[in-house]
């Protein structure tokens, strides 16, 4: 009796609660959640501003630990039970992850010959590594890549996210920069190369690359791209195109830390934002996505985009937890 | 098509707007919780008893966010700091023994001004050394739980093969880096959060 009574007075401490709370996070991320165990949740969230509160105070942080993806090591992701990652190696592959990023910070390392970095971005990041031939790489929000600078090639894996690839030309030493199916071998140049799912694309800006494709089914199987020249590869086409000088420009501006938008759909815009912040914006209906606008905005700045479209479209803007949606 | 001129920067933004509850949760985390280290360091200042602090913290943000339902504070960081004072002063008032000193020191207590913290300006690449280093500070298996689940995204059958224990003991060690986690990102005090 007494028993019961003090783990009830237990179960209101704030450490109750917070257990509690933990335990719903946990259910949620990983259990099965059902619409049975979304009703449960919300009868506790609304039972008390204690439940409410200790959930997202253990959410938020949560949420923030997603940006911790970035340190996974491509190549090593849910290899199955072929191997058991120790905990040993697991901290060794995160803390060379952080020692390339932290080397990034500095804003030049001097690699040593014949070893993989990689080198992560977390959602909203740009960062500039240099290397030690003069050769600078610029990565986007979101991106993971390895490179071996060894002496007789140098090779660059984009895992994921976006790149902009400033090489030092050196025919004894080819550049090389492998995205999934597709192979980018530097003929001395400045060039961007962006991986999204099911989705690359390399657009050149000065000199030129060869562009080759291992996927045997691909109609476009090689081409050598030189100033202006974009390719986008999709599993149903490769399409190759002219890009203006301003486009090109356009395709960059992320380098300034702005995007610019001309005539761009909102949707489109949206999705561009949503690369770059952890705040998603949601557009419900498609008349409003293909509403059209022309604006330059800060990377970062979601909320200046809500603003306008509240303000300059006269559009309904709902803030929600994680999200902000936009509708008529 | 509209062109837009960019003239919005100094909008008054969100704060003072009558919110719904979505709203006033998005300002608790934006704004309340970036202030816990402050908050964590004033109360275990001022308040005796240790095994208070955690009762004392929930029932600071408890009110605090209770009076954001009716309407958001302009000033975010006076307000709780207001909140927090209210509530010592309340409880030594309620104590049996009342140390005359503690309200004295309460009353002259200068509460902190309303000022962008360092939270708000911390750059995407300070953020993940920050959570890199509150990961390396959790208990080695709730760690490695934490890793399996968060970076390498595997469901908790996965981890629980890996690890070689119960699903519920994943569960368990999860659970338990989640409050440590929040802890650390957010009641630890900063330099201790910012050591590699």
């Amino acid at each position: 009796m007494s028993a019961a009574v003090s783990e009830r007075a237990n179960e209101a401490s704030a450490a109750g609660i917070e257990a509690q709370a933990s335990r719903w996070l946990e259910r949620r991320h990983f259990g099965n959640w059902d619409d049975g165990a979304q009703a449960e949740f919300d009868a506790w969230m609304n039972a008390s501003s204690a439940n409410e509160v200790a959930f997202l105070r253990l959410e938020a942080a949560w949420g923030r630990t997603g940006r911790l993806a970035a340190l996974r090591v491509p190549g090593e992701t849910k290899a199955g039970a072929k191997f058991r990652i120790s905990p040993m190696v697991m901290g060794v592959a995160a803390s060379l992850a952080i020692l390339a990023i932290v080397g990034v910070t500095a804003g030049k390392m001097l690699l040593p010959h014949g070893q993989v970095r990689t080198f992560a971005t977390p959602v909203g990041g740009h960062e500039v590594v240099s290397f030690a031939d003069g050769t600078r790489i610029e990565l986007n929000t979101d991106t993971v890549l390895r490179a071996d600078m060894t002496t007789d090639r140098r090779t660059v894996w984009l895992a994921r996210g976006e790149a902009y690839f400033q090489v030092k030309h050196d025919p004894a030493h080819p550049f090389t920069v492998f995205a999934g199916d597709h192979r980018i071998t530097d003929v001395g140049t400045k060039f961007l190369v962006r991986r999204d799912t099911g989705r690359l694309e390399v657009a050149v800006e000065q000199g030129s690359v060869a562009f080759k494709t291992t996927d045997r089914k691909a109609p476009l199987q090689a081409a050598l791209l030189s100033r202006g020249d974009a390719v986008v590869a999709t599993p149903a086409a490769t399409v190759m195109s002219k890009l203006s000088g301003a486009e090109l420009e356009n395709a960059l501006t992320w380098r300034r830390g702005v995007l610019v938008f001309k005539h761009t759909r909102l949707a489109d815009a949206a999705a561009e934002f949503n690369r770059y912040n952890a705040v998603k914006l949601v557009i419900v209906d498609p008349a409003t996505g293909d509403r059209l606008i022309g604006a330059t905005f800060p990377v970062n700045d979601v909320e200046r985009f809500a603003r306008v479209a509240r303000d300059v479209l006269g559009l309904r803007v709902i803030y929600r937890d994680k999200e902000i949606v936009i509708a008529r | 098509m509209v062109e837009i001129s960019d003239t919005s920067r100094n909008d008054t933004g969100l704060a003072g707007a009558a919110m719904t509850a979505p709203g006033v949760r998005e300002w608790f985390v934006r704004e309340v919780l970036p202030l816990e280290a402050a908050l964590m360091q004033f109360l275990q200042h001022n308040w005796r008893n240790k095994s208070d602090i955690a009762d004392l913290r929930q029932e600071v943000y408890v009110r605090v966010f209770d009076a954001a339902r009716k309407e958001i504070p302009a000033r975010t960081k006076q307000f709780v700091f207001a909140t927090a004072r209210n509530l010592l002063i309340n409880r030594i008032r309620d104590e049996s023994v009342v140390p005359i000193q503690a309200v004295a020191d309460l009353d002259a207590l200068d509460i902190a001004k309303d000022e962008p913290g360092p939270e708000r300006s911390v750059a995407a690449r300070d953020e993940l050394r920050r959570l890199q280093s509150a990961l390396d500070r959790l208990p080695p298996r709730c760690r490695e739980a934490v890793i399996l689940g968060r970076i390498e995204e595997l469901p908790r059958r996965e981890i629980a093969a890996r690890m070689g224990v119960s699903e519920d003991t994943v569960t368990e060690h999860i659970s338990k880096g989640m409050r440590a986690l929040a802890d650390i990102l957010y009641g630890a005090p900063p330099d201790l959060r910012r050591q590699p």
